[in-house]
């Protein structure tokens, strides 16, 4: 097992910094999620630890050894690209020892180590079909079999379930963490889907414009985003905005512009301050009646209400803001558009965001 | 509307057969007469191996012959070595003038060969006897076919590339291949089709190239088509069909263990 770290960071194409001044260290074993917008530089840190760029600035230590200088093949990475990659005119067998022939090793060995791998990712019986012969999982697995063959320091996947439909994306999900967890090795793994990084990672970074704007595990990240970027990336939020009328304890009273009083954790805030908080949609509550509003209350008019199965989704117009509410199907109460409705949620559920 | 698809089908059959027999029947006429006794070409057909027998003894023709393999083994070596590296360059590299040298690789497949000829006849002339060397014999031919077969080899290998799977060779470089190794296990092996299609076109261009050869041939030496072409005017034999109907027959045999081996226009 192996640590990789990344320090200062920094690629520019041109005028736009593809990465700027990035460092971050990977955890010896850790699955870890790069997610971010395309152009937010989260393939161009996995490129840079692969070795295929050049970067203008900082260093990647692996082991604590500055690996700039090696070359990509002299680097001990094992990787699986986005489209896999596979060597068309090879079959699965000759696909998954090409790292092991490249290194010489006897035919004997190789056909056991190969033979291991395909068993650990359950692709035993196939050797000796070509790659189009495959159907898209088992094609991903081939390439997941070939990156871990040689037993690489540090597993890197770009995008590796992009290419997927959702059913077997999400069933290559759980074998990925389960593949990994038996090997034990480090992972790096890009990703612009919210919801894979948050099921496969033990820690998230969210990119955006080359650097890292949080960092953490995905269930920290998603409770408590520190900026609005963060916090609407990763899941769906509601940014209320305000001003800190007072603060008392940990707890600061913020007048909101949908009308109304907040109350959130004080978080650093003073009296006079302006204030953006974001509300998950979960943790809203919807009530019939366009009563007053209180203090973490807001009055609406329900404009689209989306059944989709264990959930429905409302958007409700709070003044000249669209606010989304998740409604667990449990209870029975449904709301039609044009219903008057009362939005309201507890203090905790009020997460101050950097605007 | 089965009745409509049977007529469209009809049709449709109708002129695959006709097309066929315009393309197949003159060349298995040309054929059966090389097997027949009389020299000129009369019928009842007899049975007979006497024209190769002739074309045996046939110095001139086998000579030709001779030359004209010789030529077009040399030429598609010269040309597809020459032609895949300049493909290569083409689509990896981003050099001044590169996509000038791209356009500038069509026009001569679009020009004359009787202009080119003349052309590299008059080019010939004046530049070889500088290098000490006769304007006219078979390096100048060799030269002219190179050329001209060239454009056909960049323009097949360069298709091949066009559609190559760059990550492969990023895949190759992770799991611990050099650069030697990246290009011979897995770059040469994706475009070996591409390559081998555009050696088949630099032998075919050059093996029956007529008019470059025609011009830049000196007094007593010829290549094939040169040779059938002066044979025709001199008056001929049905040797000129046996040797013929070898040539047909050895160059269907390549074509079809290629197009087999590498499964043309199919899957690969």
């Amino acid at each position: 097992m192996s640590q990789v770290e990344v320090v200062g960071c920094t690629k520019r194409y041109g005028a736009i910094a593809a990465l700027d001044n990035v460092s971050l260290k990977f955890v010896e074993g850790e699955l870890f999620g790069l997610l971010g917008p395309s152009g937010s530089g989260k393939t161009t840190l996995l490129r840079a630890v692969a070795g295929f760029i050049d970067l203008d600035h900082g260093q990647v230590l692996l082991d604590g050894e500055d690996i700039g200088p090696i070359p990509v093949h002299k680097r001990d990475i094992g990787m699986v690209f986005q489209n896999y990659a596979l060597f068309p005119h090879m079959t699965v067998f000759d696909n998954v020892a090409f790292g092991l022939s490249v290194r010489k090793m006897p035919a004997g060995e190789i056909k056991s180590r190969v033979d291991e791998i395909l068993g650990l990712v359950r692709l035993g019986g196939l050797q000796e079909r070509k790659p189009k012969q495959l159907s898209g999982g088992q094609q991903q697995r081939v390439a997941l079999a070939r990156a871990l063959v040689t037993r690489p320091k540090v597993l890197l996947l770009d995008e590796p379930l992009g290419a997927l439909d959702k059913h077997l994306r999400e069933e290559m999900q759980v074998e990925l963490r389960r593949i990994q967890r038996e090997v034990g090795i480090t992972t790096i793994f890009v990703t612009h889907d919210q919801e894979e990084a948050m099921t496969l990672s033990d820690r998230i970074a969210i990119m955006n414009q080359g650097r890292i704007e949080q960092l953490g595990p995905p269930l920290d990240v998603y409770e408590h985003p520190i900026n609005r970027f963060a916090a609407g990336f990763l899941g769906v939020a509601n940014f209320l905005e305000g001003r800190v009328v007072s603060v008392s304890g940990n707890e600061a009273r913020i007048d909101l512009k949908l009308g109304g009083q907040a109350v959130a954790p004080a978080d650093g805030y003073r009296a006079g301050d302006s204030a953006v908080l974001a509300v998950r949609p979960e943790k809203i509550g919807v009530d019939a009646g366009g009563r007053s509003a209180g203090v973490n209350q807001l009055s609406g008019k329900v404009i689209g209400a989306v059944f989709s199965g264990s959930s429905t989704t409302y958007r409700v117009q709070v003044d000249d803001q669209v606010i989304s509410v998740f409604q667990q199907n449990s209870t029975p109460r449904r709301f039609q558009p044009d219903d008057p409705v009362t939005l309201h949620w507890s203090p905790e559920h009020n997460v101050p965001v950097a605007p | 509307m089965k009745r409509k698809l049977d007529i469209g089908g009809g049709i449709a059959k109708t002129y695959l057969a006709l097309v066929l027999l315009f393309l197949y029947v003159p060349i298995l006429v040309m054929a059966l007469l090389a097997f027949n006794r009389s020299p000129l070409y009369q019928m009842p057909f007899e049975f007979d191996l006497v024209w190769f027998k002739a074309l045996a003894e046939n110095d001139r023709l086998l000579n030709a012959g001779w030359n004209s393999v010789v030529i077009a083994l040399v030429n598609t070596v010269v040309a597809t070595v020459l032609g895949t590296a300049a493909a290569l360059a083409f689509s990896r590299y981003q050099f001044r003038g590169r996509q000038v040298m791209q356009l500038l690789l069509l026009p001569p497949i679009t020009i004359p060969w009787l202009v080119i000829g003349t052309a590299m006849l008059v080019f010939f002339y004046w530049t070889f006897p500088l290098m000490g060397l006769r304007p006219r014999g078979l390096h100048a031919i060799l030269l002219g076919h190179v050329a001209l077969s060239l454009p056909y080899v960049i323009i097949v290998v360069g298709a091949r590339l066009a559609d190559f799977p760059k990550a492969v060779e990023e895949a190759a470089a992770t799991l611990g291949a050099t650069p030697w190794q990246t290009f011979w296990r897995v770059s040469a092996p994706i475009i070996a089709p591409g390559v081998v299609a555009a050696a088949l076109f630099a032998f075919a261009t050059s093996f029956d190239q007529f008019v470059i050869s025609y011009f830049l041939a000196p007094p007593g030496v010829t290549t094939l088509p040169v040779e059938i072409y002066t044979s025709i005017r001199k008056g001929f034999t049905p040797e000129i069909n046996a040797i013929s109907t070898i040539i047909i027959a050895v160059s269907m045999g390549v074509m079809l263990i290629t197009a087999r081996f590498y499964k043309f226009g199919g899957e690969r």
